[in-house]
């Protein structure tokens, strides 16, 4: 039973080689500063496409809200990192940690209400939660304010690194938090939508988020995400470790629940809503449950992508380039993590930075006109993505092997 | 006759059940009762209102009108995943599988509600899970072994010839553990010989798995053989219901497959060929 | 497990579907409330906001039939479309300025009256941008969507990014149309009118316009006139022409349309070139609205008019418009009373509010799938 199989093994292995390699040569600035960030923004760009590939290729709903939950996820942690570092106060920490705790238990006790109720429609039960988290999200602020003061004297008493980390590691989860919330929310009416119309509709809400952002000081009332201006003064805490240990954690987690009978019912609703939903597989539930955990890290790779550069701009969401992550995980071939993983490096190292050094000088804006047209050799010769369905051992599902049962066997020659 | 002796208890009732769309009466005013432990057919030309009925029983459609009682509970209107955990399954008519997984995984995502572990073991894989992984597994195996496709579970299901994918898509059905099973038309675009095999099929999986079957077929001949009651349809109503003996001399039946007026017409064959 | 509700109040909120119904409710009372409040606030301002909105929306309408179109028929959200609209307005930019293909027909029968002489260069410059739009999109079509007819439809979507981004980035290199703001010169003159309580007239240029009155432009009359036939020409093309016929059984169901002996490639090529030509002449129309060129100008309009197809219907030709029309008015009446930035916001809440009450558009047929 505590065997560990060999393709584990060799993940295991393979994981800590490429870490080890990376964390080397980057220490002895062999890979200088503008591949690292590169790297650091394909790791970020890997754990998004993989919550798309969760919900677009598992789960098959044609989602193009995931830059919308990134940015929320980006804007929330930076937010929380800034008043900690520049105003030295823990109360974005507290606030969003009671918020994102109160909306939880609201949702999960909503929840266990509508499901009593029979036939509800969605609206109704839509309404139902916003009125319930407005209320909640009114509650944690004034509970978060309260315990603000006390908090960040705790967090004082670490030494000022670990305090900073531990509000770092704290500000990624809650933006994945939130932007999971977010999503929950937005998710019940409209996963009802058939695909291409969720589509439209997660499309929307990256516009309104990016607009949103664009106005966060005056219509928000955030000073400090300064709107269309951009959000500086976030700390640089996001190195290639951190990238790492979520990157691993992300994929580990996909991985298990993808070879679960809750993956299996995920994918099933891919494969045939109706055979899926006559079979007892709850779908709207696992709808929901998807779209929740790709958002949630979305929002938890937006946390991430904040602390790179030190700088947020509402462009960055802009849909044009929310396209990417759709782009990456085409590319990688729906329904494949490790296609996934290896196009967000590719992606990354080819439009970042194999392009900006290849292109002479004077032909620097040529870099958006080659991108499309290798996009569109790709798509024309490998329509199906780079590994179409294809997993890496550890990843794949295992079929296990027949257990040798005679007198079952001597029933079914009788039946045939 | 020798079924209604044994167990009188009604497991599946219809009562004035009707599915309108716009002005199409798909299925009006049916009553269907089916005992527990039967083995029924419906049989009625296309187009008949068959399908219907199976569409509103699972919960796919809602019933316009009527009632839907199973187990002593109306079911009419719940969500079709509800309505399955309850204990109904079915197949499809044109074969519904879950074309790019494999054989074994069709039937586990069936097993998915007996799954016995929670999320968050399957997330860490921990011991829960693999124990109770297991015991789903081999217990798909064996609904495998039980259609004699256990060689086959590896295999991508779409890439099953046509006579297997049915028949997975039984063994689909009865992995989401069902008191009763509605089959939808199981022997459609068979040879009779394969038709005849399918046939003692479920009736051996009827008393292995205590089931209660209700069968769709518009082949009179297949029913007949194995169903002890018949309900005939005809445009969304029930024109005659009984053995298959009743049915097959019933008037409204003849006329419905062949026409108006074969009923003379057949009589009048049955003379003279007793001539 | 679900189970029968007990509780009476429970019973009545499940059956009328009240909360759900209240929530639209208080949504829509507040924006009739807003909506009223400006109009007997000050009448002119809000009737001047609904004209300009129709503007836009006549100009929206004609990129929404081709999305609209082109989804109908394929099932592909045609992202490159927008950018084909920038492509109409910078041809006519340059049949324009370089060219003087307006003045044509000035300049070769000098003696003409000058209005119809007007009016036929300007219409020669729309034909223009309309023929270059469908070769363009015709095109595109060939290299980067008919090699996928068979594949995944997202492969498709991909290559669609794949062609709005070359598109554009294309557009904005020096030597082609340059990554800058360009100032388009109109093919005619502005001529505006105002109406109000103090009756109808000119507007003399310097001289400001009465109080409390509605300015309107040639440019209007234009757009709404040039809108309006294209519509009619499409209706005619695809409810009483052979290839009309053909584009409907195509989009209706495409194996069974080839089985009866139609070309379907041709038909889809049709219709994307038909489609860009609308989008072309949209182009050239809103280039001559708001005189003012640029590379990305396509996509806000492209994405404005796409939400503006699915919230009529996609697929619908009525729809469309009827969409179109509603983004036009939502955009000028939010940007005017809530605030600029925050219009894009209100187009796409506007979507999913609509999405939410009929979930295949205004005008969408809702085709329930054969189990």
């Amino acid at each position: 039973m505590k065997k560990i199989n060999k393709s584990t093994i060799f993940f295991l292995i393979g994981a800590a080689l490429v870490y080890v390699i990376v964390q080397t040569l980057a220490s002895l600035k062999i890979i200088n500063t503008f591949w690292e960030t590169i790297l650091l923004l394909a790791g970020v760009m890997a754990i998004v496409s993989l919550g798309l590939n969760l919900i677009y290729g598992f789960n098959g709903q044609f989602s193009l809200g995931q830059y919308g939950f990134y940015a929320i996820g980006a804007y929330t942690a930076a937010d929380i990192t800034y008043r900690w570092t520049q105003l030295h106060s823990a109360e974005g920490l507290t606030v969003v940690f009671f918020i994102a705790i109160l909306t939880a238990i609201t949702i999960v006790v909503v929840q266990k209400a509508v499901s009593k109720i029979r036939g509800l429609d969605t609206l109704s039960a839509f309404a139902m939660y916003l009125a319930v988290v407005l209320a909640a999200i009114f509650a944690a602020v004034k509970l978060g304010q309260l315990v603000a003061n006390p908090i960040t004297a705790l967090l004082n008493l670490l030494p000022a690194k670990t305090a900073q980390m531990i509000v770092y590691v704290i500000a990624i989860i809650l933006g994945g938090a939130i932007a999971a919330e977010v999503s929950f929310l937005y998710g019940l009416p409209i996963l009802t939508l058939g695909s291409d119309y969720f589509g439209i509709a997660t499309l929307g809400f990256t516009i309104i988020v990016k607009v949103l952002l664009d106005n966060s000081d005056t219509m928000l009332g955030f000073q400090e995400m300064k709107g269309a201006r951009g959000m500086i003064g976030i700390p640089k805490l996001t190195n290639w470790t951190w990238i790492f240990i979520f990157l691993f954690l992300t994929i580990v987690f996909i991985r298990n629940l993808l070879n679960s009978s809750y993956g299996r019912a995920i994918v099933s609703i891919r494969e045939d809503e109706t055979a899926a939903t006559s079979m007892g597989i709850n779908v709207p539930f696992y709808k929901t449950i998807t779209f929740v955990i790709g958002s949630f890290l979305a929002g938890m790779a937006g946390g991430l992508y904040a602390h790179v550069n030190g700088f947020l701009h509402p462009n960055t969401f802009s849909f044009v380039k929310s396209f990417d992550p759709l782009i990456i995980v085409v590319f990688g071939g729906l329904g494949s993590v490790t296609g996934t993983v290896t196009a967000s490096f590719g992606w990354a190292l080819v439009l970042e930075g194999v392009l900006r050094l290849v292109l002479p000088d004077g032909f620097e804006t040529w870099r958006y006109v080659v991108y499309p047209i290798l996009l569109l050799i790709m798509m024309l010769l490998k329509p199906n993505g780079l590994f179409g369905n294809y997993e890496i051992p550890f990843i794949r599902s295992i079929v296990p092997p027949l257990k040798d049962k005679a007198n079952n066997e001597k029933k079914s020659e009788e039946v045939a | 006759m020798m079924a209604d002796n044994k167990n009188k208890t009604p497991i599946l009732e219809l009562r004035k059940l009707c599915r309108y769309f716009g002005g199409l009466k798909a299925v009006h005013e049916v009553d269907l009762v089916l005992e527990a432990h039967a083995l029924n057919g419906l049989i009625g030309p296309n187009g008949s209102g068959k399908t219907t009925i199976f569409n509103v029983i699972t919960g796919i459609y809602e019933p316009t009108a009527g009632e839907v009682i199973f187990d002593g509970q109306s079911i009419g209107g719940l969500n079709p995943y509800v309505i399955n955990q309850m204990g109904i399954a079915r197949t499809f008519q044109n074969i519904r599988l879950f074309p790019n997984l494999t054989v074994l995984d069709n039937v586990r995502i069936a097993y998915h509600p007996y799954a016995g572990y929670g999320m968050n073991d399957a997330v860490l894989h921990n011991g829960k899970f693999n124990q109770k992984e297991r015991e789903l597994t081999e217990k798909a195996q064996d609904f495998l072994r039980v259609f004699n496709l256990q060689d086959r579970q590896a295999e991508i299901a779409k890439n099953l010839p046509y006579g297997e994918q049915r028949r997975l898509e039984i063994a689909r059905a009865l992995a989401s553990n069902p008191k009763v099973l509605l089959l939808d038309e199981p022997a459609a675009g068979m040879n009779p010989n394969e038709a005849t095999n399918l046939m003692e099929l479920i009736h051996f999986i009827r008393g292995k798995f205590d089931l209660t079957v209700l069968l769709i077929e518009h082949q009179m001949r297949v029913v007949m053989g194995i169903c002890e009651k018949i309900t005939v349809m005809d445009f969304g109503e029930v024109i005659a219901r009984g053995t298959a003996q009743e049915v097959q001399r019933d008037k409204h039946v003849i006329e419905a497959y062949l026409g108006p007026g074969a009923d003379e017409l057949s009589k009048q064959y049955l003379k003279e060929k007793a001539k | 497990m679900e189970r029968k509700n007990q509780n009476p109040i429970i019973q009545w909120i499940v059956k009328t579907k009240i909360l759900g119904i209240l929530f639209f409710v208080v949504i829509g009372a507040f924006v009739i409330y807003a909506l009223g409040q400006a109009l007997t606030n000050n009448p002119s301002l809000f009737l001047q906001q609904v004209v300009n909105g129709l503007q836009l929306g006549f100009v929206y309408a004609l990129i929404a039939l081709g999305y609209t179109m082109i989804y109908g028929i394929v099932r592909l959200i045609n992202f490159a479309h927008g950018d084909v609209f920038m492509v109409g307005a910078f041809t006519s930019f340059f049949t324009i300025s370089r060219f003087n293909l307006h003045l044509w027909f000035q300049n070769l029968f000098p003696s003409f009256p000058a209005m119809p002489a007007q009016i036929i260069g300007a219409i020669t410059v729309v034909l223009a941008s309309m023929a270059i739009c469908a070769l363009l999109a015709f095109t595109i079509e060939k290299i980067a969507y008919k090699p996928l007819r068979e594949a995944p439809r997202i492969s498709a979507l991909i290559t669609a990014i794949g062609i709005s981004f070359f598109l554009e980035y294309f557009g904005a290199l020096n030597f082609v149309f340059t990554p800058n703001y360009i100032t388009y010169k109109r093919p005619f003159e502005v001529k505006s009118w105002f109406i109000g309580p103090s009756g109808f007239g000119t507007i003399e240029s310097g001289v400001t316009s009465p109080s409390n009155s509605i300015i309107f432009s040639n440019i209007f009359v234009i757009i709404v006139l040039a809108s309006l036939s294209l519509l009619l020409v499409l209706q005619y093309i695809v409810k009483r022409t052979k290839i009309g016929k053909a584009m409907r059984a195509v989009a209706y169901d495409k194996p069974t349309a080839r089985l009866m002996g139609i070309n379907s490639d041709a038909v889809i090529s049709i219709t994307f070139a038909l489609g860009a030509a609308l989008a072309g002449a949209a182009g050239v129309l809103y280039a001559i609205a708001y005189p003012q060129v640029y590379f990305t100008m396509g996509i806000i309009p492209g994405m404005k008019a796409f939400v503006a197809a699915v919230v009529g219907g996609i697929g619908s030709i009525p729809g469309a418009f009827i969409g179109a029309l509603i983004m036009g008015q939502a955009e000028t009446l939010s940007a005017a009373y809530i605030s600029t930035p925050m219009r894009d916001a209100i187009a796409f809440s506007l979507l999913v509010i609509v999405l939410l009450i009929r979930p295949k558009g205004i005008m969408g047929e809702i085709a329930s799938e054969k189990v």
